[in-house]
């Protein structure tokens, strides 16, 4: 399976790549597996839900209340899930900026799956949108919000998710065997790269930078005017912590991609990618202290909130960042893989923590989820993920590229 | 310590703002009082009756519900999708009060500044008004808001942002706003920002000791047009006495100064050290995708 240059690569006569196309569609090897069974179910249930949110308003599938108007749908979804994808910006800069080829072989599926993160996280935003049907105005600018934090993240949504798919876009020339279309797509690879990062490092802060008009409404622990940076330096670890499960999870479910060289290789990517983990989070809690000590907030401690805070604190930010340090020295694989476990919950439980958790925690009514809210991310998560699978089995993302890429140079 | 309150954006945004680029983001509306004069309302709560005329009023006005309760100590009854304006009634060391919430057409609003499509908007007249044909229902200004005012109708296919417009449409056909019109105590005035202003001012200096020496609106969140009397600090009458005295929207300026900054400095610091890097990589033959 893992080497072959497709007919299509020979011959380009429009009518086979439509059959091609055709037979690429269809779905390969065994329908019955344990992901199928429970993902279809939640998918089509999480389908009808949309329908019925589109039809009956937003209240009628979510508890969102006046007081706390963001809920998961973006607290989770979009906040979180594009901390995640941040794998692809440090990645790229990585290997493209910083010319490291050690990790060339992951980044083509680490921004196939930023990609597809943005695609469908920043495109649960639209499931939020009380009147969609507007989203237009901003974008083709009769109506251009430029004093809004939030319209410069939609923006910059939009731009990377392009810049992201001409990243990925050579992959799909390979697949296609477009040869020439190949060689100007991935000319223009590093033009792109950087673009994208800069993108990256503004609306990765600029998540956190939606918040800091509600000074009065999150709970002092996790309000700083810090918050952008403290999400862009998270971004950081959260996003390679995502590669390094990713790419542990890829390593088992597609192994038939992979190829001998890649998979001994594997170890050392995740070596190297345990240590950047552990310097990015020692700078995260480093600045988090400061910030509160010069907030003043030793009264808080002694509450409930302030309990939660010193769990995240200890348990998600020094005991991964300790696991990051010493795997680095003991080249200790399966802690590596644990440490970036608890790194991800300890993202998902901060992200939520300012914007839902912490997000006026005083209120009378709190906010909690309900069932329906979570089918539609779950659904939203597993339609990404059958997508991500298909694009895998098809195109070369982890295997080699076919034999006429290198004939070419 | 070497970490000054937001040094680290003020440097950036300074840069920032120096760039001509900075211009077209950040530097939410800059219409200070002095440039223009924002018509206002000031309300006097010694006044108030709690008769809830306004209420009424304002509902039949804008094809709302009439309300179903009235104002009762112990009860905080709050404004949303369906009322743009509550009286509620508490209980004092000064007695009973009445006092009425609605949107508090800040100078500089933070709903305004938040919103993405410019749905909500800071007339030149004063009040902030929101426009349904602009709105993609993204909910930002609610969490933007500091007084939580905008309320959104989640039960609708259609949903609109509800609040207190000020009577913009009365006002620009030189009308007062209904609830100023209507009110038997006269406890809501209408007029220029600044008049009002005075007037409270002659209020607390004519009957000392019947007022608390502040107008409430006159700096919070950098002064709103909506004014304030009381006879009690503010947070007996159930505001949040957190509020900050300077604008809302001056939070995230830092931010949004600094990002023409970076988009400006950060691509060729990056092409630099890509080209500083490939020469290596050239010399050890690896492979250049
Ligand atoms: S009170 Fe809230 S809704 Fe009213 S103008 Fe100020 S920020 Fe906007
Ligand atoms: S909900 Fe409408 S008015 Fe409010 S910020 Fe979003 S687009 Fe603007």
């Amino acid at each position: 399976m893992s080497n072959i240059d497709y007919p299509i690569a020979k011959d380009n006569d429009s009518k086979s790549i439509f059959k091609f196309l055709v037979s690429e569609l269809k779905p390969r090897g065994k329908w019955i597996t344990p992901f199928n069974v429970i993902s279809i179910p939640i998918m089509l249930l999480g389908l009808i839900l949309i329908v019925i949110r589109f039809w009956k308003g937003i209240g009628s599938i979510t508890n969102l209340t006046q007081d706390v108007p963001w809920g998961l749908w973006i607290g989770f979804d979009v906040v979180t899930g594009v901390a995640f994808a941040g794998g692809a910006y440090v990645l790229t800069f990585m290997v493209y900026i910083l010319n490291m080829n050690k990790y060339h072989s992951i980044v083509r599926i680490t921004v196939l799956n930023g990609f597809l993160a943005y695609l469908f996280y920043a495109g649960a935003l639209l499931l939020d949108l009380g009147r969609p049907w507007n989203v237009i105005n901003p974008i083709i600018g009769n109506n251009f919000g430029t004093s809004s934090v939030l319209f410069l993240v939609a923006w910059h949504f939009l731009l990377y998710m392009i810049a992201q798919l001409i990243e990925f876009s050579p992959t799909i020339a390979e697949w296609l065997g477009a040869k020439r279309a190949r060689r100007i797509l991935s000319g223009m690879t590093v033009a792109t790269v950087i673009f994208g990062i800069t993108l990256s490092t503004l609306h990765q802060s600029g998540l956190g930078a939606l918040y800091l008009m509600a000074k009065d409404k999150i709970h002092p622990l996790w309000y700083s005017e810090f918050i952008p940076i403290m999400f862009f330096i998270s971004s950081i670890f959260a996003g390679l912590s995502m590669v390094i499960f990713e790419g542990s999870i890829s390593q088992k479910v597609f192994s038939n991609q992979i190829n001998e060289k890649h998979h001994r290789s594997h170890d050392d990517i995740l070596h190297g990618l345990s240590k950047i983990c552990s310097v990015a989070m020692f700078a995260y809690f480093f600045l988090k202290v400061i910030v509160f000590i010069h907030g003043k907030h030793w009264q808080f401690i002694n509450t409930p909130m302030g309990y939660w805070y010193l769990v995240e604190m200890i348990g998600f930010v020094i005991l991964p960042m300790l696991l990051f340090f010493s795997s680095y020295r003991t080249r200790n694989i399966l802690m590596i893989k644990l440490a970036s476990i608890i790194t991800m919950v300890g993202i998902i439980i901060n992200r939520l923590n300012v914007t839902v958790i912490g997000f006026r925690w005083d209120a009378d009514i709190r906010y909690i989820p309900s069932w329906m809210e979570l089918v539609v991310t779950l659904a939203v998560i597993f339609t990404e993920l059958w997508i991500f699978r298909w694009v895998v089995n098809r195109m070369p993302v982890l295997r080699e590229s076919p034999s006429w890429v290198n004939e070419e140079k | 310590m070497g970490l000054n309150r937001r040094s680290f954006f003020k440097i950036l945004g300074v840069a920032g703002a120096t760039l001509a680029v900075g211009k077209s983001f950040g530097a939410p509306q800059k219409k200070m009082e002095n440039d223009i004069e924002f018509y206002g309302m000031l309300y006097d709560s010694t006044m108030c009756g709690g008769c809830q005329s306004c209420e009424i009023a304002c509902a039949e006005a804008y094809g709302l519900p009439k309300p179903t309760d009235e104002p009762k100590i112990g009860v905080l009854r709050k404004t949303d999708e369906n009322r743009r304006v509550v009286v509620n009634d508490y209980k004092t060391s000064k007695g009973e009060v009445y006092i009425r919430k609605q949107c508090m057409h800040c100078n500089e609003p933070a709903c305004a500044a938040a919103c993405l499509t410019q749905a909500m908007h800071k007339t030149l007249e004063g009040p902030v008004i929101w426009r349904g044909n602009k709105c993609m229902g993204c909910r930002y200004c609610m969490v933007s808001c500091p007084f939580d005012v905008p309320k959104f109708e989640y039960h609708s296919a259609n949903p609109k942002i509800q609040k207190c417009d000020m009577c913009y449409d009365k006002i620009k056909g030189c009308g007062i706003p209904i609830c100023a019109e209507i009110c038997p105590a006269e406890a809501i005035i209408f007029g220029k920002r600044r008049d009002l202003i005075k007037e409270a001012r002659r209020r607390i200096v004519q009957n000392p000791g019947v007022y608390v020496d502040e107008i409430y609106g006159e700096h919070e969140a950098g002064g709103t047009g909506f004014l304030y009397l009381t006879p009690t600090p503010i947070n007996e009458l159930g505001f949040n006495s957190a509020i900050q005295k300077s604008s809302y929207p001056e939070l995230s300026k830092g931010f949004l100064f600094s990002v023409p900054t970076i988009f400006v400095l950060l691509p060729p610091i990056l092409l630099g050290i890509h080209e500083a890097t490939k020469k290596n990589q050239l010399k050890e033959g690896g492979e250049n995708e």
